[in-house]
């Protein structure tokens, strides 16, 4: 009897097993693969040095724009209903799930030289293709949908009363969007936040196609890795620990936030809305 | 540990097999009664072998699976443990290094290539002592890939200063001949040194110019079954083939100049 209730969650366990096996081998490998001392050393190439100073400065200015731009963006849809407001949704999220080469592919036929708005940016005297700024637009377009997306659920989950208590007592919109509904939204804010980051940071097909690869200027972590797979393995695994470390670092905070957010989170009143 | 290692190869080694499946070219319903040739070829050579390989199927009774990507990444997977039955590359060399690591078979030449400068079709550049004009973007491949490895023995052999104008004005560094082709054609970039095939494969887009012959560096392909292949007869019937059959006559049509 015992035996034969025993069989499922024996199963279960096993297909954690595989799942944790398969998926934390080929990250394990990484690391084994090389000593602590062989990472330093691969680091002291002038190369990985300059494709991990762009990688953070493409990515910072990246998420510079999603969130000032998707903060607001993600709170007006949140907010209001209107027609057409499922198609805005999907409209947001379809660079989710594009392949980053049709990602790449459709950053070039808009805003690449013979794009459709091509001869627009360039008479403004904006060159994106081939430079450090196409490298932005890439990791935007293919970021800001994680952030946009988990924007929008999160201002949609904020108790309203919160919001309509700021109005009530004479605040402007403005005011209740900023003291209110941000600090309210925060723990979704930051986790959609989080995960654009590691996005932007990973990004490489479309980058690639739209922006190129040349060492300083556009060629990021991702691509500086692909450029010393076939000549420099150990240098391009120790890029790789790199982007594993920090990308765990990256979700590991993310789930400190949410922890702080189940253990204390501003669902629970208006008490703490902070007027 | 070393079981992890193996196992992480063995993941790299599905993954690459993925890949390939993008790649494949058709007939896999039958894969089950006729055998499977592997073949990792070279970018340059995409609509040559992709043309002849249903016919060399139909000959040698065989499914042929091409992957392509630049020689260099073919070369980085097959030292890390991935197993096609042919390796065809871009230049001599990477074979050549790879016979010598006990990788691959005795490699043969097959075909020849004119490197060329490539630009888009309206471009007003008309020869390589234009690329040394400040606001000319060029792309070229990365050092490690054989096209990038000529672009930079050709550069060498202009003066000097011609040469480090001519760098300086390089804005991308592509990982295969693709890259370039596609950076040109979207007018990305200005110019760019590619194949002559490859100039011909993107239609009316592109315009080659064609070096002169003092630059012009000798590229010639070299191809070879890779040891532990699962099908080397297969394999070698492929590579016997580049030369003669089908697949000489597709890379000719594609404007491939015949073995030396």
């Amino acid at each position: 009897m015992t035996l034969r209730r025993a069989w499922f969650p024996a199963l279960l366990g096993l297909a954690l097993a595989v799942a944790l096996t398969f998926l934390t081998l080929p990250i394990l490998a990484i690391f084994v693969d090389q000593s602590p001392a062989d990472l330093v050393t691969s680091l002291g190439e002038p190369g990985a040095l300059d494709a991990l100073w762009l990688s953070l400065r493409t990515t910072a200015i990246s998420m510079a724009i999603i969130l000032a731009v998707g903060t607001p963006a993600a709170y007006l849809v949140a907010t209001r209903s209107f027609r057409g407001k499922a198609v805005v949704v999907t409209l947001v999220e379809l660079p989710l799930v594009l392949p980053p080469a049709v990602a790449g592919i459709a950053l070039l036929a808009a805003v690449g030289p013979a794009g459709i708005l091509g001869g627009t940016i360039e008479a403004v005297g904006i060159e994106l293709a081939l430079e450090t700024a196409g490298v932005v637009v890439a990791l935007t377009f293919v970021a800001s949908p994680f952030y946009v997306r988990q924007g929008m659920a999160a201002f949609a989950a904020v108790d309203r009363t919160l919001l309509d208590a700021s109005r009530t007592l004479g605040d402007s919109e403005a005011r209740g969007f900023v003291r209110v509904m941000i600090p309210a939204a925060l723990p979704g804010l930051a986790a959609g936040g989080a995960l654009a980051l590691g996005r932007a940071l990973g990004e490489f097909g479309a980058t690639l196609m739209f922006a190129g690869s040349f060492e300083g200027i556009t060629q990021t972590v991702p691509l500086a890795i692909y450029d010393r797979f076939a000549t420099d393995f150990d240098s391009a695994l120790a890029l790789s620990a790199i982007l594993v470390a920090v990308s765990a670092a990256i979700l590991l905070a993310v789930k400190l936030v949410q922890r702080d957010d189940s253990l204390g989170g501003w669902g629970e009143g208006p008490a703490r809305a902070g007027r | 540990m070393r079981c992890v290692l193996a196992l992480g190869a063995a993941v790299v080694a599905l993954g690459a097999a993925c890949g390939d499946d993008e790649d494949e070219n058709g007939g896999a319903a039958t894969a089950g009664e006729r055998a499977r040739v592997v073949v990792s070829a070279a970018a340059s050579m995409t609509d040559a072998l992709e043309a002849c390989a249903p016919d060399f199927g139909d000959q040698e009774n065989a499914d042929v699976r091409l992957g392509f990507a630049g020689s260099d990444e073919l070369a980085a997977q097959i030292r890390e443990g991935v197993k096609p039955d042919v390796y065809a590359a871009a230049n001599t060399r990477i074979p050549g290094e790879l016979h010598d690591e006990g990788l691959l078979e005795q490699p043969v030449e097959f075909a020849t290539n004119e490197f060329v400068l490539a630009v888009p079709k309206d471009s007003g550049i008309d020869s390589i002592n234009d690329l040394t004009a400040g606001d000319v973007k060029i792309a070229i491949g990365s050092e490690s890939v054989p096209i990038g490895s000529y672009t930079r023995e050709t550069l060498a052999k202009l003066p000097p200063e011609q040469e480090q104008a001519i760098l300086a004005n390089v804005r991308s560094n592509e990982p295969d001949v693709k890259g370039i082709v596609g950076k040109l054609s979207q007018q990305a970039a200005d110019a760019g040194f590619v194949y002559l095939t490859d100039v011909n494969a993107a239609g009316e887009q592109l315009r080659a110019i064609e070096l002169p012959a003092e630059l012009e560096p000798d590229v010639t392909y070299g191809a070879a079954v890779v040891k532990g292949a699962k099908e080397p007869m297969k394999g070698r019937a492929f590579v016997d083939g580049l030369t003669d059959g089908p697949c000489a006559d597709a890379l000719q049509a594609a404007g491939f100049g015949a073995a030396p």
